[in-house]
């Protein structure tokens, strides 16, 4: 898989020169997107200039999770900083379906470049949207889809399964045979590529993975947030939401093992990412199967990173040929 | 579409993060001041509230509990030219892993900073005096804010609080402050908020800005409603990314909704917040060094 990432040349200036690829059927730059809810780009273009689309960080972009109702999200504090990390509490804030239709997703296509090109570069073409949603059960997942796959302004649809069933208390992507059911019903309503992203908080992943493929998936997203607890100083739960997340380089390692599980298991395109702060760890996601790599918490410290990222894979070879810790 | 112009007081910033080079730094009383330079061509000037994300270039990370991880936000302190280039003076106090990194910074020293960021103050009406009311290391847009009024002829009174004498050295960042310490050995014994009580008695008028701990901007919260006095608070949160994707830096609105202190703060009209204490999450006690406890990461 990694073989058509080799550089093209080293005089080419965007950073995806050479790693155009296709995935699901859409013709993407390079191999580097965001990971969902880690980018929010309306916030992003109201707060930095035209640089941000020179080039644009991600060769697709991921929308933050979409529900069916409107979500406020957690109380604070939603953030605790882990070792080498990041544990956040967020709880989804979002405008719910119709207002995504009918405030974000026109801006969303925009910026993207869907009517016009991006500032900046005149000649790109539009950056694929990718949008993510979450219903907690089979029905409210498919009114979600239904109302997506209408829209023409989005590419595929990545469906978030860590939303827990309040029947089992297990998330739904947590159980193969939920996972199963859920998308058996879901897959007739789109016609549109469906991106599974699995939790990493299950006992077999790789079982999910199957099962989703099974089911009619068209690619795996994989790793989602590790499930995660801070006790406050005074004890208790610091966040306000009491669980989080956690992301950044203390799970990169978790990550690599459960992608190359997956792509072992599959023959969909995977999508890796999990603590990706460099084109060497893009490179490792996808020396173990991955096609693409999400870019997620890097991007917080350094809100450039995809880019830095796809430029870096760009140069790397296929092969350092360093040894294995000798890469920093 | 994109680069249309955002709301007034707020500058696009640069797209990600630049690399600057430390060009001062030395010891205020308890707190550090550093100055980060880059070129004034491509540099925006901030506006006073407005903050940036920093780190450390080099040994970012790896110290107590294998942090610090994320940038830290702080407020810019003063903006001015130097040397055809760009100054910006941030004050430091060393709490934590990150804060101590950036308090071991001096010149030469290369620092990572992505800004300016946020909503900064918005000036009084005319003839109204701006009451700038400090505490501790919350002293930094104050002073900012003192420049900018001066530079547009408008009046202000700065009115600053701190713990003790050491970190009233703090006060030496803003022009004739009236200062009150809390362990009587500075100025007027008590809180920066006695200060302000009496000046508003005086001039019912002003427009308050605030910057400083929870507790502290209740007090001025809570004052300023009981008086229909308008005030601009200067918050703070933990914050990862500092421009709205992680939707971590909220605060709770009056009508129950979240704001992201990044994007649509760091300045809130006092108006729309039911209080300042513990952003969103009441229950926790204030104690100790609350700022620490439930403000910016330390």
């Amino acid at each position: 898989v990694s073989a058509g990432y080799v550089s093209a040349g080293p005089q080419t200036p965007r950073p995806g020169a050479g790693l155009a690829l296709e995935f699901c059927g859409i013709a993407l730059e390079h191999p580097v997107i965001n990971a969902s809810g880690t980018f929010d780009l309306i916030a992003a273009a109201e707060t930095f200039d035209a640089g941000l689309f020179d080039p644009f960080p991600f060769a697709a972009f991921v929308s933050k999770t979409v529900t069916l109702q409107p979500r406020a999200g957690n109380a604070a504090p939603r953030l605790w900083e882990a070792p080498a990390g990041l544990i956040n509490s967020i709880g989804l804030p979002n405008k719910g379906l119709l207002g995504y239709l009918e405030h974000d997703l026109p801006r969303l296509h925009r910026l993207l470049g869907g009517t016009a090109a991006p500032p900046g570069s005149p000649d790109a073409s539009p950056v694929p949207l990718i949008t993510n949603v979450m219903g907690s059960t089979a029905q409210e997942l498919i009114e979600l889809v239904s109302a997506l796959e209408e829209r023409s302004e989005i590419a595929a649809i990545e469906l978030n399964v860590s939303c827990p069933n309040v029947r089992t208390g297990l998330d739904l992507g947590a159980d193969p045979r939920e996972l199963e059911s859920a998308l058996t019903a879901v897959r007739p309503h789109t016609s549109k590529p469906l991106i599974v992203k699995l939790t990493p908080n299950a006992s077999d992943v790789p079982a999910a993975a199957v099962a989703a493929e099974s089911a009619g998936a068209d690619a795996m997203s994989l790793i989602n947030t590790l499930r995660a607890y801070a006790v406050a100083p005074g004890g208790g739960a610091w966040l306000g939401g009491g669980t989080g997340g956690l992301s950044g380089p203390a799970v990169r390692a978790v990550a690599l093992a459960q992608v190359a599980a997956v792509a072992a298991r599959v023959s969909i395109p995977v999508i890796g990412m999990g603590g990706v702060e460099t084109a060497r760890h893009a490179q490792d996601l996808l020396e173990v199967g991955a096609t693409l790599v999400g870019v997620g918490t890097a991007s917080f410290t350094d809100p450039a990173a995809g880019a830095r990222i796809a430029r870096g894979l760009h140069s790397k070879p296929a092969n350092s040929g360093l040894s294995p810790q000798a890469h920093a | 579409v994109s680069a249309a112009a955002g709301p007034d007081r707020r500058g696009r910033a640069p797209f990600g993060r630049r690399r600057g080079t430390v060009v001062g730094a030395r010891d205020l009383g308890a707190y550090r001041v550093f100055t980060i330079a880059e070129a004034l061509a491509r540099a925006p000037r901030p506006l006073a509230g407005q903050f940036y994300m920093l780190a450390a270039a080099h040994d970012w990370g790896g110290r107590g509990d294998e942090r610090p991880f994320l940038a830290r936000a702080f407020s810019v302190a003063r903006a001015h030219e130097l040397d055809g280039q760009l100054a910006l003076d941030f004050l430091i106090e060393n709490v934590g892993p990150g804060t101590e990194r950036l308090s071991e910074l001096s010149p030469g020293d290369q620092a990572w900073f992505t800004g300016p960021l946020g909503i900064g103050f918005t000036a009084p009406p005319a003839g109204r005096m701006a009451l700038l009311a400090g505490g501790g290391v919350g002293i930094a847009p104050l002073a900012i804010w003192q420049d900018q009024l001066l530079a547009q002829d408008r009046q202000s009174i700065a009115l600053l609080g701190f713990r003790d004498g050491e970190h009233a050295a703090g006060a030496d960042l803003l022009v004739d402050p009236a200062v009150a310490t809390e362990d009587a050995s500075v100025g007027r014994p008590g809180l920066v908020t006695e200060l302000l009580t009496d000046e508003l008695a005086e001039r019912p008028d002003a427009v308050v800005y605030a910057c400083g701990p929870p507790g502290m901007l209740e007090a001025v919260r809570a004052l300023c409603a009981a008086r229909g006095v308008s005030a601009q608070l200067a918050l703070e949160s933990g914050m990862a990314c500092g421009f709205g994707a992680c939707f971590g830096c909220v605060v709770a609105l009056r009508d129950g909704s979240y704001l992201r202190l990044c994007t649509e703060g760091p300045v809130v009209d006092a108006a729309r917040l039911e209080t300042a204490l513990a952003p969103g999450h009441p229950r926790r006690p204030l104690s100790g060094h609350p700022q620490r406890a439930i403000g910016a990461l330390p």
